[in-house]
């Protein structure tokens, strides 16, 4: 018994490495074959290059202007996703104190919102962001704060519904107004949520095309995506170079998984089953 | 907070000003112009529902809306198969199954314009350089048909998608009490009897969530549609959604676009609904 039972788990160890060895695949032939020459990657596709090249990665660095392009989508997430958390957390805040019909009715729209998907509203949203010359950098953080508020505000509210309003109160009595309340008391609490709307917020921030390529494509602060894409459009079938650029833009992300891996899996699973 | 409170608008003010003026508003403007010539800018004149009648009676819209529904079928069953045999193995006690997690969910942090340029290159270079060492005829050729740009997205996005699944599935697995399935060891069921009487109906809300969650991020798939196929060939795997934001930013047709943009709305609200009615009603059975 104990003897099959450790056969049976060998081999569910093997088939398991097996699986993630395939599943990892796609990403060892992209990182092999960037170290290829053009003529190579014909000649020898799935093994590791004969002679390692790294022409492809400085040629691919230098097109993307990987630096700046790189600090472009860090701007972009990082004060979009701080603007997001800030006035979220202090709208669920108003919101989880306030039982009133009317509170209830606001908490809906922004729980319904959520329903809607972009390109319904795209096409309009253009046009009138467009008429008010707000097709820029600062536009797209506003835009990011309209669409990314809902979930957030949704998240912040299931969790402030844990924090005793004693708290508050005991707050207002030694002096502090309601935004210090907010800001001291209640907002440090939060620092677990929060975490969790960062990370889903950045996920889906960071590689957002469609919008940015509707919003500031050709501005000179081009993200990642908007970059790599043009890129590609002009490297077609020059896979040497595409696919260095490929994995220069992957590294980040891949970094951010491993430093912060238990948060977001943290992250992702309680995004999911709201 | 009181209603009549200033702090109370105050707070609320940023996030209320910003779904207003990037969700709500454009969204009852683009139920209007949908029912008008608008060109983008301006209109001259009400159409009713002309639009509408345009647009399923139009070709290109019926076949991205058909293609779209295969892939979502195919799709949501391949993802949860995947997602819940990954879980189920993770969860058994081998010891690579911290790293196996830390794999299977790589994928889904990267965006999709860049998985589909990946997968263009497997598919196209790889697949055909495969196929020639080993002579097998079908890797030959992909994403150069519909049939096989088809199965390229359903590949792409369970490769993409079942890690994520795999976490709400292991959530729901490590929830199901290890008494139970001791017990029915010792009245001696096998693995099949277990899963099929204990592990299965325990899990059955994560079925739910996870249906739901793969059938409408499959719908609303556009990244990686784009970079994989970008609707080749011939617009035969343009779905949806880039059927709309080809119709507006390609052809300019924004009147068109729109009325498109809002069935798109009701097809993606009602799956939506049907989840939240299902889940209200589980809630009141338990």
């Amino acid at each position: 018994m104990e003897k099959k039972k450790s056969k049976q788990r060998l081999l569910l160890e093997l088939c398991g490495i097996l699986l993630g060895l395939l599943w990892l695949s796609p990403f060892y032939l992209m990182v092999v074959n960037a170290f290829k020459t053009k003529l190579e990657i014909f000649t020898n596709t799935t093994k590791l290059p004969a002679t390692w090249t790294f022409d492809n990665f400085t040629q691919a660095f230098k097109e993307l202007a990987f630096l700046k392009t790189f600090m472009n989508s860090l701007i972009l997430s990082v004060v979009s996703i701080a603007i997001i958390l800030f006035f979220s957390a202090m709208a669920a805040y108003a919101l989880s104190r306030n039982k009133s019909k009317l509170s209830g009715v606001i908490f809906f729209l922004f729980v319904a919102a959520m329903l809607i998907p972009f390109q319904s509203v795209m096409i309009p949203l253009v046009s009138l962001f467009g008429k008010m010359n707000a097709l820029n950098f600062y536009g797209l953080m506003f835009m990011y704060l309209g669409f990314g508020c809902s979930l957030s505000i949704f998240l912040y509210y299931g969790a402030l519904k844990g924090i005793p309003k004693s708290l508050d109160e005991a707050a207002t009595i030694d002096g502090c107004n309601k935004f210090q309340v907010f800001w001291y008391i209640i907002l440090p609490m939060l620092k677990p949520i929060s975490v969790t709307v960062a990370i889903l917020n950045i996920i889906w921030i960071w590689n957002d095309y469609l919008l940015p390529s509707l919003v500031i494509s050709g501005a000179g602060t081009d993200t990642i995506p908007l970059k790599l894409f043009l890129f590609f459009g002009q490297y077609t079938k020059q896979w040497h170079l595409a696919l260095a650029g490929l994995t220069i833009s992957i590294i980040p992300v891949i970094v951010f998984y491993l430093l912060a891996q238990k948060q977001i899996i943290k992250g992702v699973s309680e995004g999911a089953v709201k | 907070m009181k209603n009549k409170d200033v702090s109370f608008w105050l707070f609320l003010a940023p996030v209320l000003f910003a779904l207003s003026a990037v969700v709500l508003i454009p969204l009852l403007f683009g139920v209007y112009y949908s029912f008008t010539n608008w060109n983008g800018i301006s209109y001259t004149e009400f159409l009713g529902l002309d639009n509408y009648v345009n647009v399923l009676k139009n070709e290109a819209f019926r076949n991205a809306l058909w293609f779209t529904v295969k892939f979502c079928v195919a799709s949501v069953i391949v993802i949860n198969i995947m997602g819940l045999g990954l879980a189920m193995l993770v969860t058994t006690k081998i010891k690579s199954r911290n790293i196996l997690r830390t794999v299977f969910f790589m994928p889904n942090l990267i965006g999709g314009l860049i998985l589909g340029f990946i997968w263009q290159f497997v598919f196209v270079n790889v697949f055909s350089a495969i196929g020639k060492a080993t002579g097998i005829g079908w890797l030959q050729g992909w994403l150069s048909d519909s049939t096989t740009g088809f199965w390229g997205m359903v590949i792409l996005m369970s490769w993409q998608m079942a890690g994520y699944i795999m976490i709400i599935y292991i959530a729901y697995l490590e929830n199901v009490p290890g008494e139970l399935l001791e017990a029915a060891d010792i009245d001696g069921a096998n693995h099949w009897q277990k899963f099929r009487n204990i592990t299965f109906p325990l899990i059955m809300p994560a079925f739910t969530v996870s249906m739901f969650l793969t059938l409408s991020n499959a719908f609303k798939i556009y990244d990686q549609n784009l970079s994989l196929t970008n609707g080749g060939p011939y617009d035969s795997t343009t779905m949806v959604a880039m059927d709309i934001v080809n119709t507006a930013f390609k052809f300019n047709m924004m009147a068109t676009a729109q009325a498109k943009a809002i069935i798109f709305f009701i097809i993606v609200a009602i799956i939506s609904l049907t989840q939240v009615y299902i889940n209200k009603k589980r809630e009141v059975e338990m």
